[in-house]
């Protein structure tokens, strides 16, 4: 079995992030679910089933992709594609979301509750729910199901409930709050698939593990293809599941340098972006101790990012600790830069990015040409941008119907 | 001895339970808070808490939530609130006690929090998503203080844990009478009673019952079973509308909703 041994601790701590800070009410479900999934983890018939559906189910492995193109155009380093927009339902989320649904039914629950904030996590949660018959309901911000229309669509046609978000700034993290407190009143019965790694302990450290394939592939498929391991990774980060997942097997390669690109938004002021690594300090948020954006008084703030799967205040605790302990370098980029990308690589190579992947392909254009030709630059590209082509369109002043 | 524990000294004296209103600062702004805390004083009030506005606050049902949002729309501060506080406590007896979100505390720093919610008149803080696991350098701060930081059971937690948090509880334990969140409900489970009896049997701090809680009947059912009963929502919901409605009328119709209350508990 794969043992992912070094964190979190016994308390759910990454170094001093983490933790767990919620109401009482969720502690039994909290506890349950961490004894189930530290069974599951060592139950081969667990992973066995997992890694079936990851393989018939999802398509994976997921290609790693050459972007030749694209590389020749930036005129450096070698730029590879970790090609997660190839899974089934368009993005990472799935690999976390079927994980979570075999924990709900090991758990003997039969509802499964989600946020969504870009709807990728809401499809995937709504395509686990399907395949296993499972009663499925989303919350999702109401400003989010202005932007992501097809995905809202996409969950009431595999029978999923989607509830809007009226409270707050209708976002992910309003999504976040209102799907905890669904939680609190039928946690005897109902299994919260949160879909990033953020919120209470065990939740950063399962979704972690889930998403873990994507670097465990990207090594394999980089020694085979070109017999080494990248000289850098790229991924975005918002909550920070697909790059946790793509950087958390690498961690121990102390040579391959990491990078993950959080959402700038339109500037540096608060409330113009979505970067608390780069912006934040230290506070709590959504069950746990982590970077947020946050002000004087504890509150939380505003923040924007033309991606809805960034436009979060928060980020998962392992990264806080990746940051602080000078393994992982994280940045941002703006949405302009994000948007330029996304034209790029759709003109370049065919691919349309999603916004929040654009944000890492744009690092990887902005640092190819200061590389060697010989290195490799690998990208998630943590989903597939068919889902903001109505977004986009909405930016440039056109109407798709 | 705290303010809190010698109330319930009190009333343990009488043969009496304590009524604990809720209240939220600043909503619709805090000149009307400190009226409705002395009403609410002045009407029976065994402890009155009072509610810090969050902008994430995920115990909160959707009136306090709701409240919060509107406080918050209009800048309020803590220093504002505590500000408020200093005003209020020296007019009224009644203990006062904080309910706030573990990101504000965290954020002003635990020791700082505490000092400063002392020196405003405060007896003591519920801090609702703070687990009895993480709660350990608030609970030594608060000791060495004399500031009472009241700890939440509820009926999903298990017996053993009951007792630990009972035994880490200062003031009294808050007891969520519903799993789930804050809100009138219109029928409370059979069990609750059992279990309060079973944890009052468990431990010499009282237990109050809230979460839920709107209805005379509730209050006639719950309050012999219990040291003290808490009503949040259904007050938040009548301040409220002193934000459109003569403050004077609003303030009448809660002082005559309490009354029922309290009169309910015997």
């Amino acid at each position: 079995m794969r043992v992912f041994t070094q964190v979190p601790d016994s308390a759910g701590r990454f170094g001093p992030y983490g933790g767990r800070y919620v109401p009482e009410t969720l502690t039994r479900a909290l506890v349950e679910l961490e004894a189930e999934y530290e069974k599951a983890r060592q139950d081969p018939a667990f992973e066995r089933e997992l890694d079936g559906l990851l393989r018939d189910f999802v398509g994976r492995p997921s290609p790693l992709y050459h972007a030749k193109r694209l590389s020749d155009q930036c005129g450096g380093a070698q730029i590879y594609l970790k090609r997660e927009d190839t899974n089934h339902t368009g993005a990472h989320k799935i690999n976390n979301t079927l994980g979570q649904a075999l924990l709900t039914l090991r758990m003997g629950k039969k509802r499964v509750i989600a946020e969504t904030g870009a709807g990728q996590h809401g499809v995937a949660t709504a395509t686990a729910c399907a395949h296993f018959g499972l009663s499925c309901a989303v919350y999702m911000g109401e400003e989010d199901i202005r932007r992501q229309r097809p995905n809202v669509f996409s969950m009431k046609l595999l029978g999923a409930e989607v509830r809007p978000v009226t409270s707050g700034s209708r976002t992910l993290r309003d999504a976040i709050n209102e799907a905890l407190r669904d939680w609190m009143s039928s946690v005897e019965t109902t299994h919260y698939i949160l879909g990033s790694v953020v919120g209470p302990h065990p939740f950063p450290w399962i979704v972690r593990d889930f998403q873990s394939v994507i670097g465990r592939e990207t090594i394999e498929q980089c020694r085979e293809r070109l017999g080494r391991l990248p000289e850098l990774v790229v991924a975005c980060v918002g909550g920070g599941s697909n790059a946790a997942g793509m950087f958390f097997p690498l961690i121990e390669h102390a040579g391959v340098e990491l990078l993950g690109v959080e959402a700038g938004g339109r500037g540096r002021a608060v409330g113009q972006h979505a970067a608390p690594l780069s912006f934040g300090r230290p506070g709590v948020l959504h069950g746990s101790f982590s970077y947020v954006m946050q002000d004087d008084d504890g509150q939380t703030c505003d923040v924007h990012s033309v991606s809805a799967g960034l436009d979060y205040p928060g980020v998962g605790p392992e990264h806080s600790f990746w940051k602080d302990s000078g393994r992982v370098t994280y940045t941002s980029c703006t949405d302009e830069e994000a948007l330029r990308a996304f034209d790029t690589l759709a003109r370049t190579e065919g691919i349309l990015p999603a916004l929040e992947s654009a944000h890492a392909v744009a690092k990887a254009i902005e640092l190819a040409p200061q590389r060697k030709k010989s290195d490799v630059i690998v990208v998630c590209l943590s989903g597939r941008g068919d889902k903001d082509a109505h977004e986009i369109a909405r930016l440039r002043g056109e109407t798709i119907s | 001895m705290s303010a809190i524990d010698d109330v319930f000294a009190n009333l343990r004296r009488q043969g009496k339970k304590a009524f604990i209103p809720f209240v939220t600062a600043g909503d619709p702004d805090l000149d009307f808070t400190a009226e409705a805390i002395k009403l609410l004083a002045a009407h029976g009030a065994g402890i009155c808490e009072i509610g810090i506005p969050y902008s994430d606050p995920i115990a909160d049902g959707p009136v306090i939530q709701a409240s919060y949002t509107r406080a918050l729309a209009k800048k309020i501060t803590l220093a504002e609130i505590l500000k408020m506080v200093r005003g209020v406590s020296k007019q009224v007896a009644t203990p006062l006690v904080s309910m706030v979100s573990y990101a504000i505390v965290y954020r002003h720093g635990l020791a700082r929090f505490v000092a400063d919610a002392k020196a405003a008149g405060l007896a003591g803080v519920i801090v609702a998503d703070l687990l009895v696991e993480e709660s350990g350098e608030l609970s030594e701060i608060c000791r060495r203080q004399d500031f009472s930081l009241i700890q939440l059971v509820t009926p999903t937690t298990p017996r053993q844990r009951a007792v630990k948090i009972a035994q880490a509880a200062t003031g009294f334990v808050y007891y969520v009478s519903v799993t789930g969140i804050t809100g009138e409900r219109a029928k409370l489970p059979q069990e609750l009673l059992d279990s309060v009896s079973w944890l009052r049997s468990q431990t010499k701090t009282p237990v109050c019952i809230g979460f839920g809680i709107s209805q005379s009947e509730h209050v006639k059912l719950l309050a012999p079973a219990a040291d003290g009963v808490i009503v949040g929502s259904a007050i938040v919901r009548r301040i409220a509308e002193a934000a459109t409605r003569p403050r004077e009328e609003v303030l009448a119709e809660v002082g005559s909703y309490v009354d029922g209350l309290v009169g309910a508990m015997g």
